[in-house]
């Protein structure tokens, strides 16, 4: 079989030292920051882009992959065990997680955690593994109109699913296509907007941008606020394993976490957060057992139906990008910088062209939740010790970093001052309620659809008709319209709204 | 007329100057035509789309909103100027400003005077903590950048290592 073939291939590359290291290193980063509530995976795979430039691709994709999974892990420890999501994915399972915490089930809730994301990622490892051959063959047969149409649909999914209001979160894509453009125009050879600037001729550094509008922009949010006192449960962390009523309760709880998570992480704009969330609203729904304790109290499926959900989506939110080389969330994004840092063109032929990197990093995901599982249940004490470290002593450690690794992509100062300005522009952002996301997106896309647009226009002498004359591209237009429309209608609009309340 | 957002219509506002500026950038370059684009032609659409955008942004602002008017609330200037000056003080150590004749001071110095800057910004500051964090981070960041990645960064100021 085929998939087999292809998974020991990526075994065999997984299974170096060196690449297994750097799982490791990855996965123990990911738990780290998820762990640690005020950075987030996007700030640190942005930091540390620029350190895999030493390294194989291969080792830098597994490394930067296990920073976003391993950061599902860590942030539900804190989540439970501190009442503050470590990351923004876990903000669910602070509802019934803490509960649990504070009736001194801890112990049981962390496991379900942790064996719920464990499956999950299981799962969403091997749909990843099924489901990106045949996907590879459809992107094949794609022409640029279709490429553009296919862009439009994933920037608008990335808006539609995300929360906030929608005409800005639009207008910041565009923000970020034009972002995009400043530089060299390749068809052209004419330096844009670069107001003579040589360095902004090679366009604006993908790094400046997400460091500073996702890290320094965070970081002076999170200091204008006064310091939250942080109350760690641990006195009453006795057991880890959850009993057997408990288990007869994740079980199914886990399983329908993984189907949502796995479906939902595939779409542009899902991943994580958007798996978790839907998935407590199912668990919510469904009716209790009998004996069962009501949701906010501390029922546990309330911790093992979202903490599997986020962690399956996580997992399978790499499907777009390694199969049609669309990002479809930031930390997508950001890995086609790392790509792209190491001359790899994402899309549909890196499967063919590099597949040992291919399934090479499929096969160290699973390995990954496995290193996870390991670091995350018996070294659950190391990580609750790091939970004492006060935010005034982290944020000038994430500041070094982040300057050194601003620096390093170019050797440049130029960079470190453009980080600074960004991080003036993600403040700014901040204030004024417009989700910096989706401009992150767009400013990766930017260059990729101007170039398709272009192409297809080219082909078609300048007839506009080419993107609705085609039917794969009109069907992409058309499921853009379609989720625009969706959510403008007023009975979705307030769910919608109703849902993202709960953050 | 009443303002009913002010973060939306500070926000419309922004996206129509931006949208603007860039589409006015790009008439300075070939627009061309649809079959034969320039290297004006997507930059100048996307500056309009982005402009209109703004405007229905704005335009929403005006009829819609909380009872609070959304206001942005004050600006947090000393962590904001802490913060970026902090940065900016990093860059200039860390790699000098040759048109100013600013000498390089390499990437101790440049460390040292981020986390004491940066401190400032924090609750509780206290020079003797910012010392101490500093160091830590310095010879963590020389063991791990310099000598575990190799990477090619000035150490030490340049009339030290010459």
């Amino acid at each position: 079989m085929d998939l087999i073939d292809n998974l020991s291939l990526g075994f065999a590359a997984a299974f170096t030292l060196q690449n297994l290291v750097y799982a490791f290193i990855g996965c123990l980063l990911g738990t780290l920051i998820g762990v640690l509530p005020g950075i987030g995976p996007v700030a640190t795979i942005a930091m540390l882009l620029p350190a895999t430039y030493a390294l194989p691709p291969v080792a830098a994709l597994i490394m930067l992959a296990g920073i976003y999974y391993g950061s599902q892990y860590g942030g539900s420890t804190t989540a439970i065990l501190v009442n503050l999501p470590g990351e923004s994915s876990s903000v669910v399972t602070v509802i019934d997680g803490h509960q649990m915490a504070r009736q001194g089930r801890g112990g049981p809730a962390l496991a379900a955690a942790g064996l719920g994301s464990f499956f999950a990622g299981c799962v969403g490892t091997l749909i990843l593994a099924a489901f990106a051959p045949p996907l590879t063959e459809l992107a094949f047969k794609f022409g640029p109109a279709e490429y553009f149409s296919l862009m439009v649909l994933g920037l608008i999914g990335a808006v539609v699913l995300a929360s906030g209001s929608l005409i800005k979160a639009i207008c910041m894509i565009m923000l970020g296509l034009l972002l995009g453009l400043v530089g060299t125009d390749v068809n052209s050879g004419v330096a844009r907007f670069s107001f003579d600037i040589p360095e902004l001729t090679d366009g604006i550094s993908f790094i400046a941008i997400a460091m500073g509008i996702f890290g320094y922009g965070e970081i002076i949010a999170n200091l204008s606020q006064p310091e939250e006192e942080r109350q760690v449960f641990t006195a009453k962390l006795q057991g880890l394993m959850p009993t057997k009523e408990d288990f007869r309760h994740m079980i199914p709880a886990v399983l329908r976490g993984t189907a949502l998570g796995c479906s939902l992480g595939i779409l542009p704009g899902g991943g994580s957060l958007l798996s978790a969330f839907a998935s407590y609203t199912l668990e919510k729904k469904l009716s209790l057992k009998p004996g069962e304790i009501p949701f906010g109290k501390g029922n546990i499926r309330g911790v093992a139906g979202p903490e599997s959900a986020n962690n399956a989506g996580a997992q399978t939110s790499f499907i777009p990008l390694l199969t049609l080389g669309i990002p479809g969330n930031p930390v997508m994004a950001l890995m086609v910088g790392a790509m792209t840092i190491h001359n790899i063109q994402p899309g549909p032929q890196v499967m063919t062209s590099n597949p040992a990197l291919f399934w090479g990093l499929i096969a160290s995901m699973w390995i990954g939740n496995l290193m996870l599982i390991i670091l995350n249940l018996p070294m659950i004490g190391v990580w609750v010790k790091l939970l004492t470290v006060p935010y005034r002593f982290l944020y000038p450690a994430i500041l070094v970093f982040c300057g050194i690794g601003v620096y390093s992509v170019n050797n440049q100062t130029f960079d470190v001052f453009m980080a600074a300005g960004f991080g003036i522009i993600g403040y700014l952002f901040l204030k004024l309620r417009c989700e910096p996301a989706p401009l992150l997106l767009g400013f990766v896309l930017g260059p990729m659809m101007e170039e398709n647009f272009r192409r297809s226009l080219l082909l078609s002498r300048g007839d506009f008709s080419v993107f609705v004359t085609r039917p794969l591209s009109l069907g992409l237009l058309i499921a853009a319209a379609a989720l625009v429309a969706v959510v403008a209608l007023p009975s979705i609009k307030a769910k919608r709204e109703e849902a993202f309340q709960e953050e | 007329m009443k303002i009913k957002s002010q973060k939306d219509f500070l926000s419309g506002a922004m996206f129509i100057c931006v949208g603007a500026a860039f589409a006015i950038g790009a008439t300075n370059y070939t627009i061309g035509s649809g079959a034969r684009m320039g290297p004006g032609y997507f930059p100048l659409m996307l500056g309009i789309l982005l402009a209109i955008g703004g405007a229905v942004v704005l335009a929403g602002s005006l009829r819609f909103g909380t009872p609070d008017g959304e206001r942005v609330g004050r600006i947090a200037w000393k962590p904001l100027l802490l913060i970026i000056g902090a940065n900016l003080v990093f860059g200039v150590l860390l790699g000098g400003l040759p048109t100013w004749s600013v000498p390089a001071m390499g990437l101790i110095v440049a460390i040292y005077a981020l986390v004491a800057i940066a401190s400032i910004a924090g609750p509780r500051f206290s020079i003797r903590t910012a010392l101490i964090l500093g160091t830590i981070l310095a010879i963590g960041s020389y063991l791990t950048f310099i000598v575990g990645l190799s990477l090619q960064f000035q150490v030490w100021p340049t009339f030290i290592s010459g």
